[in-house]
């Protein structure tokens, strides 16, 4: 009779994880094997036609590609950023340091959209960054940063620098600070201190970050959509145009599952790789 | 000559005086401990000569040198934090090795130094492991590993043994004594616990408030405590308030309530004093030679001791006898208290600053 209780008590969550994510899943990877015709519409077959299609054509790889390339560089970006920043705001002063974790998370309580909306403006051929550097006379012609690559993954960085910040802040807050010190003591400059062992402690946070970062960052959707629009394409912005322009749903649901599975491969790999790594120096 | 030489050290957090005009001085291979009770300044005063905090005031010398513009990094001590502070992602070997690592000693002596290290602490089996993989006892050894194998002049250690159970903490101060000796490297160690201090140094500088009280071996600071702080911080003390009534050469009479009791000569000529008695010099005797009758309130054995609350004219009175087999009184009955007067420790009353 007790052992009924845990699944008593955690039904509703299950129910809700399995109508919520469970059947939408299984629905998308159900219809990624229906086939589909311009005058008939979705038709109720079972075969690998749409993974062939995606597989063997050279422009899915170019966006599979871009897709990884952008969210890689989103990552490296972000630990760069996030890392130092992590560190300083563990070494403020208390009251400035609430202050600062506040100014860090803010930005997540403002609705991406809106966000990426403001680097448009931003970023625009007639948008404040070129208009102002017109105006001192550095370039003659707009320098373009809407429809680029860099200009999606410099607004990624933007959104996604907090939870790195985060997974940083929490591994960095388990060591002990006395370390430093006892880096000192032998000899170790600052610097010194910073590379040999701050970073190293800090190590399990960045790789959690990043694949956070990482996973976050190949299947967001506003922000290439707003930034990059139909000239810089991304995976989910393709999956989007393939359901409500096309209108080739298994088509879309093929490449979506492609892009769930490789994701998922370079998370579990990742993982295997860190815990090989530091198995027996952490917890 | 001194290695070490503190003058009128000082340290103010804001409001707060946490070091209070410190002055000491530590000889060469000389083991020394700070003791005080929590809060009394003792880690401030170590970090102060580690050079992880500023002075306000005052002067610390190593070996001749000033080290007020010298950064932590290069003034070449070796510290043992209280928590080891050991890098976790570093094997011993590596752990050890970075004091080495930073002052750039060639690889084949640094694999060398290493090695005698690490013998020297009994670690040589556990040289590639991780300090997650390692017990108590053992990471505390690592700590003192790494910090004697840059051969420090100056060994410094903030309560090295409080993070360990008490039966590992006996067995490591044995250990701690024998690896300074061997090493004969001059020590500064910080503690609150009297016993650990005792067994270890060959000097003891008990603190109060920030301020030295006492600095003396720890057989003197034990018999000759120059407050009531001492005596009742360096083991147990029955503390008892008494007039100076007359003073003699061959001794002092103290008036004590309705008692008199002798004591030995003493400067004081007269006015209130503090009277300092050792549980363990109070012997139990007949009627007619006690100085003091009284009833016994609690009886506590320990083993190797008896100790006894004694209701007396006097006030509460402990009473330590060494477990010799015999009968000892209970709880209940009338016993008569004696002691010798050169036992009695008479001491300025502290006056309340
Ligand atoms: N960084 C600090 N800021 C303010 N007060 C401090 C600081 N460090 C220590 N103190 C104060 O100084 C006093 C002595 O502290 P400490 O040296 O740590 O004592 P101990 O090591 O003897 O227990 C305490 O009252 C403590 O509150
Ligand atoms: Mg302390």
């Amino acid at each position: 009779m007790t052992s009924a209780r845990p699944w008593l008590l955690s039904a509703p969550a299950l129910v809700i994880f399995a109508v919520m994510l469970l059947t939408p899943l299984v629905m998308t990877a159900v219809l990624s094997f229906n086939s589909f015709d311009f005058y008939g519409g979705i038709k109720p077959t079972f075969g690998f036609q749409n993974y062939a299609d995606v597989l063997s054509d050279s422009y899915f790889y170019e966006i599979f590609l871009r897709t990884f390339l952008i969210a890689l560089a989103t990552t490296v970006i972000a630990a760069l950023i996030g890392t130092p920043q992590a560190y300083f705001l563990l070494r403020m002063h208390p009251f400035w340091r609430s202050l600062m974790i506040l100014v860090v998370l803010g930005p997540l309580l403002i609705s991406v959209v809106v966000r990426t909306l403001g680097w448009a403006i931003l970023l625009g051929n007639n948008g404040v960054i070129n208009d102002a550097l017109r105006s001192i006379g550095l370039i003659e012609r707009p320098l373009k940063m809407m429809y680029t690559s860099g200009g999606i993954v410099l607004a990624l960085v933007h959104v996604m620098v907090p939870f790195m910040i985060l997974a940083v802040w929490a591994a960095l807050q388990r060591q002990d600070p006395a370390t430093e010190k006892a880096a000192e003591s032998l000899g170790a400059r600052p610097a010194t201190v910073f590379r040999r062992i701050v970073l190293p402690q800090a190590m399990p946070g960045i790789l959690s970050g990043s694949l956070i970062v990482f996973s976050l960052s190949a299947s967001a959707f506003a922000t290439p959509a707003i930034l990059g629009g139909r000239r810089v394409k991304v995976v989910s912005t393709t999956v989007y145009d393939e359901f409500l322009n096309t209108l080739n749903w298994p088509l879309g649901a093929a490449i979506a599952v492609i892009l769930l599975v490789s994701v998922l491969a370079i998370m579990v790999a990742w993982n295997k790789l860190v815990e090989k790594r530091f198995a027996g120096v952490f917890e | 000559m001194a290695i070490l030489e503190l003058r009128d050290l000082t340290k103010r957090f804001g409001e707060t005086v946490a070091v209070d005009r410190f002055t000491l001085s530590v000889e060469k291979g000389e083991f020394v401990s700070l003791l005080g009770p929590s809060g009394c300044g003792k880690t401030t005063t170590l970090q102060m000569i580690a050079g992880f905090e500023t002075p306000s005031g005052g002067a610390i010398h190593l070996n001749g040198r000033d080290l007020a513009k010298i950064p932590a990094r290069s003034r070449g001590l070796g510290i043992v934090f209280q928590t080891y502070a050991l890098f976790p992602h570093m094997t011993v070997e590596e752990n050890v090795g970075f004091g080495l690592e930073m002052r750039k000693v060639p690889a084949a002596e640094r694999k060398k130094r290493i090695a005698a290290t690490l013998d020297l602490v009994h670690l040589s089996h556990l040289s590639g492991r991780y300090p997650r993989q390692m017990s108590g006892g053992q990471r505390q050894r690592v700590a003192l590993a790494r910090a004697l194998v840059i051969e420090p002049e100056l060994l410094l250690l903030d309560e090295p043994l409080s993070n360990l159970d008490a039966k590992l903490r006996e067995e490591m101060q044995l250990e701690l004594r024998r690896i300074q000796q061997e090493a004969g490297v001059t020590t500064l160690l910080v503690t609150h616990d009297q016993s650990e201090a005792m067994a270890l140094s060959d000097r003891i500088a008990v603190m109060q408030g920030g301020r030295l009280v006492q600095e003396a071996t720890p057989f003197d600071a034990y018999d000759r405590p120059t407050n009531g702080f001492v005596s009742s911080f360096l083991g147990k003390s029955n503390a008892i308030d008494a007039h100076v009534e007359s003073v003699g050469a061959d001794g002092t009479v103290l008036r004590c309530g309705d008692l008199r009791l002798n004591g030995p000569a003493h400067g004081e000529a007269a006015g209130p004093v503090l009277i300092s008695l050792r549980p363990e010099r109070i012997e139990f005797c007949g009627e007619g030679d006690g100085v003091v009758a009284g009833r016994v309130t609690e009886r506590i054995f320990l083993g190797d001791q008896w100790l006894f609350k004694v209701d007396t004219s006097l006030g509460e009175i402990l009473v330590m006898r060494r477990n010799s087999g015999r009968r000892e009184p209970d709880v209940g009955e009338t016993v008569h208290l004696a002691w010798q007067a050169e036992h009695l420790r008479i001491l300025a009353v502290e006056t309340a600053a």
